[in-house]
């Protein structure tokens, strides 16, 4: 299959998001395909900094093309940056997942960006996530945004060693 | 004239000094909009096009109704609504 995107440049930001939240992504990323999942991103964002505290599922309205287009439900905006403003918090971004092609994105997904938020992809394919990125709009292009920390693909092992309880335990 | 509550999404906070809520006097939605872009320059164009219309991936909420369902930039503002800038999200794979 070939998945034609545009071509990456650095962006002047970098995304803050947990390990555990990018997992609880892949797995969404993942249950959800073959179909297209989206939702959003909670935090606070800086001079150069976008840091995620949370991060939330929403409906993807587009059923007719579920697999390759998404359209995230405004209820959810409104209900999630309720949520966001009760704890000082604001909506930094949007994720959704590209099944079976890279975490790039499309044309489409550039037509429909705001610059000054992080609109974080999920490559996804029956087995799994495989690859994760992250973008904001300059203009009229995309720039990729470090994810911090920077990980490789999470893999069972790796959700084991971060286990806090298997620590407390131990000790 | 109606008493209205603004929110404003991140990304437009640039606009109004870092607030994310404006409180406007108007009637309707139009004349919230027209409020919002005397006070805070720059804030309107990025709302409405040349033309003032709503753009493209721009959808304003009175009370959790999208005007686009009720009466456009027309859309009555009842006295205390919260009215919402929100983004419309949407892509898809290539």
């Amino acid at each position: 299959m070939t998945c034609p995107t545009i071509a990456p440049q650095p962006a002047g930001t970098d995304l803050h998001l947990a390990a555990e939240l990018r997992h609880e992504l892949a797995a969404w990323a993942e249950l959800g395909h073959p179909h297209e999942t989206c939702g959003l991103l909670v935090g606070r964002a800086g001079e150069g900094r976008v840091e995620v505290v949370r991060v939330a599922q929403a409906k993807n309205l587009n059923r007719e093309r579920a697999s390759d287009r998404y359209e995230l439900d405004p209820a959810d905006f409104l209900a999630a940056d309720r949520a966001a403003r009760a704890d000082g918090l604001e909506i930094v971004g949007f994720w959704h997942s590209h099944p079976d092609c890279p975490a790039r994105p499309s044309t489409r997904d550039l037509e429909a960006a705001w610059e000054g938020y992080s609109y974080l992809i999920v490559g996804v394919t029956a087995a799994g996530e495989t690859d994760f990125h992250s973008w904001r709009l300059y203009g009229d292009r995309f720039r990729e945004e470090k994810v911090l920390p920077e990980q490789a693909r999470p893999t069972a092992a790796a959700l084991r060693f971060e286990n806090p309880l298997k620590e407390e335990r131990a000790s | 004239m109606s008493r209205a509550t603004v929110r404003i999404p991140t990304p437009l906070r640039t606009f109004t000094g870092g607030a994310g809520e404006v409180p406007v006097e108007a009637a309707t939605v139009g004349e919230v909009l027209r409020v919002l872009g005397e006070s805070h320059a720059g804030l309107a164009e990025r709302i409405l096009d040349g033309e003032g219309r709503l753009r493209n991936f721009v959808n304003v909420f009175v009370n959790d109704r999208n005007v686009r369902v009720l009466e456009g930039l027309e859309s009555a503002v009842p006295d205390g609504a919260v009215i919402n800038i929100v983004p419309a999200v949407a892509g898809g794979k290539p």
